[in-house]
């Protein structure tokens, strides 16, 4: 993917962020995550119905890579099996710390591949998935 | 001005994050690697030369910072690994002796979390009331929205004398002479000031002030307790240890005088040092034309950036070297990278200010905060660089 289409799908995923909503559902499991730098401040809403995601949304106030990753995140998780969500976010993570990944496992979220490169980024590409595994490494495959 | 002193200026970086901590001068750094160099051993305890030296260097800068501050005496000068340690000692060591029930303690949502949590920790301990007092329409703390926050049950006051993101310069002098009429003591967080203003602890007549050597040209590590002789004499050391007791025996102990007992331990004595050269530097300039100069360039600074109408400024009226910002429609951190990639260092967050949301309803800023060594064509840089709202996004990625 050239830099210029990577570029305008995160600031498509960052101005029109999808799922960006605030659910008052106590079926919706919840995490809050801060980065080390204290400002990003993400609160992700999870439906899980039967092993599959059914239903994510985000809200809160972060940076551009923040916002536009837990955009791309969430539209890739939706549908995923606990399993399924769980090797995406493993492979999202390898790939940003420079291990070995699979792409085709990516979709859109191949648009951070380079992000290892700045250093001051890492954190904010990674924040929505610190919040996904707080909720998805307690629940059973 | 006076930028040839500050090696870190001749690598091509414009820094505009002085409130987290300034850049020391080679002065600085040239006495403390001296003292590793030349005359390492530790403090009061050898009978030898070398010894003797380093005890010299630390009268001296007790000395030096006395006199900077104004103090009566060296007994009222602790050192402190920094302000965060100098507000917990007070807290911890004098008023949880004094503090009863249902006290009072006025604190300020402009004010940093080293001013707010050991005052939360006190009242959770002994049951008293904090208050925060209302900020003005510019974010100020006033004398009057003080006296509307008193009340008999009132025994503390405690407020940066100038604030790390509005930069407002408090009232301190006007608050305290208020509070003492009323039976209340003031506590003075002087770490955003000291280096940047005037500090005069006998007319301002706190009852205790602290600061930190690393945000006035010295090195990180090391800050001053500045208390009143007759309440330090009834504060209790948070540490005990060698170097600060006269005696103990099997199950006592008595301690030394002050400023000794509140010191256990070795010393950061490279810190120490450090801070006294820090203070003869600043005095070499004169801390009103450093006062001056950072004013000019603030105005200079703002005077510009009102004009772009994207940029709204949190701050326009302060009395330090701070302007705080938000360029609309982007996140302060997706700014401060953009700047980085220009090696321009500003700092965005919420600058350990969480409660300051509250009142300003904006979370996280952008704070340019000057020092001496900051220039009218670094600003017209910085200003260039966020002229182009357009360039901002396409290049913040």
């Amino acid at each position: 993917m050239d830099d210029e289409l990577k570029r305008s799908i995160i600031l498509d995923n960052f101005s029109n962020p999808k799922n960006k909503r605030v659910v008052d559902d106590p079926s919706y499991l919840t995490s809050n995550t801060n980065n080390e730098s204290c400002i990003d401040n993400i609160d992700l809403f999870v439906k899980v119905e039967d092993g599959k995601i059914v239903d994510i949304c985000f809200n809160g106030e972060a940076c551009a890579i923040s916002t536009s990753s837990t955009s791309i995140m969430i539209k890739n998780l939706i549908g995923k099996t606990i399993k399924e969500a769980k090797a995406y976010v493993n492979n999202f993570e390898a790939m940003v710390n420079e291990e070995a990944y699979d792409e085709e496992l990516l979709n859109d979220a191949i648009v951070y591949e380079d992000i290892y490169k700045q250093k001051n980024r890492v954190k904010c590409a990674t924040l929505p998935y610190t919040g996904i595994k707080k909720i998805i490494n307690n629940l059973e495959d | 001005m006076n930028r040839n002193d500050f090696l870190m200026l001749n690598q091509d970086i414009i820094f505009f994050d002085n409130a987290a901590t300034t850049f020391k001068p080679v002065s600085v750094v040239n006495a403390i690697t001296d003292y590793y160099n030349k005359y390492c051993c530790n403090a009061f305890r050898g009978d030898y030369k070398i010894g003797l030296i380093v005890d010299d260097n630390i009268n001296n800068t007790r000395n030096l910072v006395k006199d900077y501050i104004n103090a009566n005496s060296t007994k009222e000068i602790i050192f402190t690994s920094g302000t965060t340690e100098g507000i917990n000692i007070v807290a911890a060591g004098y008023f949880r002796k004094i503090l009863k029930e249902h006290d009072e303690i006025i604190l300020s949502k402009g004010d940093h979390a080293s001013n707010i949590m050991p005052w939360q920790r006190l009242a959770s301990e002994l049951n008293l009331v904090i208050k925060y007092v209302d900020l003005d329409d510019s974010n100020y703390v006033t004398l009057d929205n003080i006296k509307r926050v008193v009340t008999p049950n009132t025994k503390v006051i405690s407020l940066a004398y100038i604030s790390n993101v509005i930069g407002d310069l408090r009232p301190i002098k006007e608050i305290t002479n208020f509070a003492h009429q009323n039976g209340i003591y003031v506590v003075c967080d002087a770490s955003q000031s000291v280096g940047h203003r005037k500090t005069d602890v006998q007319d301002l007549d706190v009852d205790f002030l602290v600061f930190s050597g690393h945000k006035m040209y010295g090195p990180t590590g090391i800050g001053v307790l500045y208390g009143k002789k007759d309440l330090l004499e009834l504060t209790d050391p948070i540490n005990l240890g060698g170097g600060m007791n006269e005696t103990f025996t099997d199950f006592d102990y008595q301690l030394k005088e002050l400023p000794t007992r509140f010191e256990a331990g070795t010393l950061n004595i490279a810190g120490i040092i450090g801070l006294g050269e820090a203070i003869k530097y600043i005095n070499s300039i004169g801390i009103d034309k450093i006062s001056e100069y950072e004013y000019k360039l603030r105005e200079y600074l703002v005077n510009k950036l009102i004009k772009l109408d994207y940029i709204d400024i949190i701050n326009l009226e302060s009395d330090s070297g701070i302007v705080t910002f938000n360029v609309d429609g982007i996140f302060a951190q997706d700014v401060a990278i953009y700047l980085d990639k220009y090696n321009i260092c500003v700092r965005a967050g919420n600058h350990c200010t969480k409660l300051l949301k509250d009142v300003i309803n904006v979370r996280n800023t952008i704070r340019i905060s000057l020092a001496f060594y900051n220039t009218t064509e670094e600003i017209d840089t910085l200003v260039d660089l966020l002229s182009d709202k357009d360039k901002i996004i396409r290049e913040m990625l």
